[in-house]
Order: structure tokens, then sequence, then C-alpha cells
């Protein structure tokens, strides 16, 4: 395999007394979608924030391109190229499509002394970048709020792909969506992947994850259990690792004893 | 790829459809409507004769001087109770500097024009850093301003009001700025040509344009650029339509709203600035309830309340139906008590229209 785009060696991160992750070890290369699965409060967004320049690691580092980094600020992230797609979006709603996609990085055009937003080269591209991606706009000045849950995400990830993302986090990108919005998403993940892009793919959805990962590490109350290439593991051992198939069966035992136990 | 297969559930929008989802329509259709209103109430009292226009936007202009950049404030999610104050505060300083301290009328103008940005400063400080609603912020400003105007004032000069500036502002360099009139040239040869009345002594009715309508149209059109065209505009939508994604994509969101607050304290200061040269004199009660009426004016605009959409063109068009409204019921002789009930109903019926026209904008197109 290539050499990762960005890693973390052996990562602690603690909250006073929380232990929000231990000694986890995580990378991500260019052209690849590793999937990063695990149960609420397995330290899914701790881990996703280290990465993206949230938090500071306690302990281990993380590396660029093979290079010791620190990120001063989520801004510095992104300018080392790791951009992170959180669940809310960070898209405004009331605003339009074009104007969502160049908010913070407006283009500018000269007109003698003053410089103004350039509508038009907005527009066009950001029409043009959705179709290149399969979404196909009604108009780029429709305000985002009239998109569905999908286009939304496909917005947000094109528009990290556009402004020169090498690694993209989608952080539970299809969990709120239907059937065919999330094959959308899924869709344009194969996408990135296709143009060189490292995804980490935040998931608790296997069915999702499996289709487009080619590594899944599974995290579990701070730790990292193991990661496993495709080849590796099919989908039904994935789905119980994940599931926690022995704490499935603890519980069912522990039903049939309180079913048993109980009075008649 | 997929790029050229359609949605066959996406109908064509048409012209007129997305007409209908501006923000200022509703005010545009309401300045028609009082239009048409006084022109059959009123149409034969001299309310649409040159000297009543002027008369009707000059009170307009006031209003939407302050009206252009609440706007800009308010769709970023903020709102200023303390401009009726800040008018005072600012007649104020314009006048005992120059009046009691001998300073001349200009550097009294930029004094107060100073002061005043400072104070807005503060305001969206205190704002930002405490992250308490504006509406009690500057609700606190609004109370201090007026405390400190009054105590000031009759510390100084023993009464509440300063006159005698006129005689100061004579020749003085910034006078025309604020007061007086231009394009008279214009009105004259307007005049000539029959289509401004004159009056018996044969002048023109009016002699010119008052410079605050020069003031108020000039002010509109820069805001609407900065809201429609500019790289700050941008940042002045999302700061009031989803302030955390904004700040999540590097928009400075508390520099923005530090600038709008500034800006709706320089334009408190201008308003003052123009009454007290007209005028000839300041007073501690200047500009009450004007803080009410901006906002009146740019919610009959669009914009909404809870920010990220609006207009400046919108407040201008607000600013101009409290204008006619105001001196229409004067010209038809109704009696001008009535005028407030007029103004609160036709806020109330503004705003049931503009969520219906946002909810049409923000429906599936």
């Amino acid at each position: 395999m290539a050499e990762p785009y960005v890693e973390l060696k052996s990562v602690s991160k603690y909250f006073g007394s929380v232990v929000a992750l231990k000694d986890v070890s995580f990378d991500v290369c260019p052209g690849e979608v590793h999937c990063l699965l695990g149960d609420n409060g397995a330290g899914k967004s701790t881990l996703i924030k280290t990465l993206s320049g949230v938090y500071a690691p306690d302990e281990g580092e993380i590396r660029v391109q093979g290079k010791p980094t620190r990120f001063a600020s989520p801004a510095d992230t992104r300018n080392s190229g790791i951009a992170a797609v959180y669940q809310d979006l960070a898209l405004v709603p009331l605003m339009s499509v074009a104007r969502n996609f160049f908010l913070g990085r407006e283009p500018m055009r000269k007109f003698g002394p003053i410089s103004q937003f350039d509508a038009e080269f907005a527009n066009r591209t950001a029409y043009d970048e959705l179709s290149a991606m399969g979404i196909q706009l009604r108009d780029p000045e429709q305000p985002v709020g009239t998109l569905s849950g999908g286009e939304r995400q496909c917005l947000a990830i094109a528009r990290a792909v556009y402004f020169g993302a090498k690694v993209l986090i989608l952080d539970e990108p299809t969990s709120a969506l239907g059937v065919h919005q999330a094959s959308v998403v899924l869709k344009l993940i194969v996408q990135s992947k296709a143009r060189g892009i490292g995804v980490i793919f935040i998931s608790h959805n296997v069915h999702h994850a499996y289709v487009v990962g080619d590594r899944f590490t599974l995290l579990k109350r701070g730790r990292c259990t193991g990661t496993y290439a495709k080849s590796e593991i099919d989908r039904d051992q994935l789905l119980n690792l994940m599931a926690g198939g022995k704490e499935l069966v603890d519980l069912e035992q522990e039903l049939n004893r309180a079913v048993k136990g109980s009075p008649a | 790829m997929a790029a050229e297969v359609r949605d066959e559930r996406i109908r064509s929008v048409s012209r007129l459809s997305r007409l209908l989802s501006r923000p200022e329509l509703g005010a545009a259709a309401g300045t028609v409507l009082v239009f048409v209103f006084f022109a059959i109430t009123a149409g034969n009292t001299g309310l649409f004769s040159a000297k009543g226009i002027i008369n009707f936007l000059e009170v307009s202009a006031q209003l939407g001087i302050l009206a252009a950049p609440v706007a800009l404030l308010m769709i970023a999610g903020e709102f200023d109770l303390s401009v009726g104050s800040m008018i005072g505060f600012a007649g104020i300083l314009i006048a005992i500097p120059s009046v009691f301290w001998g300073w001349p009328i200009w550097l009294s103008l930029l004094f107060s024009f100073a002061v005043c940005g400072g104070i807005g400063a503060l305001n969206g400080l205190a704002v930002v850093k405490t992250g308490l609603p504006s509406f009690i912020v500057t609700l606190g400003s609004l109370f201090m301003l007026r405390g400190l105007t009054l105590g000031l004032t009759r510390g100084i000069s023993g009464r509440t009001q300063v006159s005698g500036v006129h005689e100061l502002a004579l020749n003085d360099p910034l006078n025309s700025l604020f007061s007086g009139q231009v394009f008279s040239g214009l009105i004259a040869w307007l005049s000539d040509m029959g289509l401004v009345g004159k009056r018996a002594d044969g002048l023109p009715s009016i002699s010119g344009i008052p410079v605050s309508i020069v003031w108020w149209i000039a002010l509109t059109l820069i805001c609407t650029w900065l809201l429609t065209r500019s790289r700050f505009g941008n940042w002045i939508f999302a700061a009031g339509g989803e302030a955390n994604a904004a700040r999540n994509l590097g928009v400075p969101v508390a520099r923005t709203k530090i600038t709008l607050f500034v800006m709706t304290a320089m334009a408190a200061a201008l308003f003052a600035a123009i009454q007290v040269l007209v005028t000839g004199s300041a007073d501690t009660l200047r500009g009450t309830q004007k803080e009410f009426e901006a906002i009146i004016a740019v919610v009959i605009g669009g914009t909404l309340l809870t920010g990220g959409y609006g207009s400046a063109v919108g407040a201008m068009f607000g600013a101009l139906i409290f204008g006619v409204v105001q001196m229409g019921i004067f010209y038809t002789g109704i009696d001008t008590d009535w005028f407030k009930l007029f103004m609160g109903a036709m806020m109330v019926i503004a705003v049931l229209f503009n969520s219906y026209v946002r909810n049409r904008a923000m429906r599936s197109r």
C-alpha cells in the first residue's frame, strides 16, 4: 500500500479522569476508503476531532505525509489538506448553494479599486462541480434549505474536494439518510476515492461501510480493537465484531435468566 | 456520469415565481398599495405635489438612513435597540463642544462620529464576548445612553436643550454635507419645464433636494452592494443564518457583527448630524423610539427577525411607507393620533406576508 497521507501513532486523549482514546493508531492512504466503526461512546468523535485539529492529542503523534505535525487549529488542518465534513455539514440553509459552496473563500473579481463577489463564477463552478459528482442542481441560486439531506451531504463533500482536500473525514454521512439518498452519497465516496482522495468514513452502519470500504478499524471504549483489510474479513464477521457478538450472547443469557427467575 | 439525467419530478420554475420569493416583494407591494390609497384619499391635497413629495421623502430619508444598516445588522441576527438614544447622545456631542467649548463644527462632528463608532464597537464586543442576546445588551445601552445624555447636558448647560448651532455652522466646511439642498439647478430647470410647480412669486415651490435624501439613497445603495456583491455580505448572511457553520468555515463572525454594530451607531450619528445642523439645536430627547421605527421599516422590508434573510432595498421601501403614511395622514386631515396604530398593524401584516414569502422561497423549487 502507498504511503499514508495522514496517520495517528498511539494517540491517547484524556478529558479529566475520562480516557477518551487510549493508544489508538489509525491511518489513511491516498485513494483509499478507511472505515472507522464503533458504537456510541467508542471514541469516534474524539478521534475525528483529534484528526481534524480540534483537540491536540495528550500522547502519541500525528503525521502528515510522514512528518510529525501539530495542528494549531481546524483551519491549519484544512490547509494541510485534511477536510472534516461534520454531521451539521457547515451549511447555511437560507443561503444559496453557490454562496454556501464558497462561504469563507469567496471568489472575487476586481473592478478598478473595488473587488466584488464573483457571483457568476460561483454559480457556474458550484453547478459544474456538483454535476461532475452526479448531483443535478435545478438552480445554483436555490437556497440550501431546499436540497434533500443527501444532496446537502454531497454539496459539503464536493466543496471540500473542490478546495483541494487530500483526505476527507466524513462523520456518519449516511446515518440520517434514506436508502436512495445514502446510495448517492456512497457513490460520491467511491468517486472521491477514484480521484486519489483518502476517505475516512465514520459509521456505525456496517452495510454502508462494507460496500465502499477498503480497510476497517473497530473502536471500542476508546481503544482500537483491530484493523482489517476487506480481503481479511467478510460482512458477517464485521457485523459480529461491530455489534459486539459476545455482548449480544450475554444479553440473551441474562434475559433468559431473568425470565426463568421471575415468579410464575 | 449521470450528470445529464434530470429528475423527472422537477418542474421548471417561472420567472414570476422566482420574483415572488424575493424578500423585498412584500414591501414593494405595500408601497404601491399605500401610494394608491393616498392617491385616492389625498390626491388633491398636495401630498403628491413637488413640495409634498419632498416632505414625505425627507421623513422617509431620516428613517431610511437608520434602517439600511439596521437591516444588515438584523440579517446578521442581532438587534441594536440603542440607535434611538445614540441619536440624542450624538446630537449633544455635536452641540456641546461647539456651543460651550468653542470647537469648530467640523471637529465636533468628527468627535461625535468617533465616539458613537466607539460605543457601537463596545455594544458589539459586549454581545460577541458575553454571548448574551443583543436585545438585552443594547436595551441596556438604550437606557445608559439616554441617562448619560441627560446627565451630561444638564450638568454642562443646565438645560436639556442646546441651541445656537446654526450661527456657528454657517461657514463650516462640513455644514453642507449634512444640511441644505442639492440639485437646485436641476429643480429650477424642471420648474421652467413645468414639471415642478411655481410659487406665487415665480420661484419653484421647492429650491432643491434635501441632502438627507441623497444620504438615504446612497446608504441604501452601499448597503445593498455590501450585502449582495461583497465578501462581507456573504458573511453577514452566514452569521445570521448559521453562525456555527460560518465559524467552522473560517468566517470571522465576531468581527462581522462588531463591524455592523459600529455601522448602526455611525448611522445614528449621521442622523443626529443632519438633525442638529438642519434644526440648529440638540435636544436630549431626540431620537426617542427611532430604534423601533427602524426595526419596523426593516421588518416591513422583508428581513427576518431571526436573521439570515433580508434586504436593504426592502428597508428602503419600509422607510418610504413610513414617510408616506405619516405625511399622508397629515395631508388627508385624519387625526395623526392614528398613525401609530396604522404602522403597528402594517408591521404585523408585513411579518405575516413575509413569513409566507420566505416559506415559498424555502419550499423545494
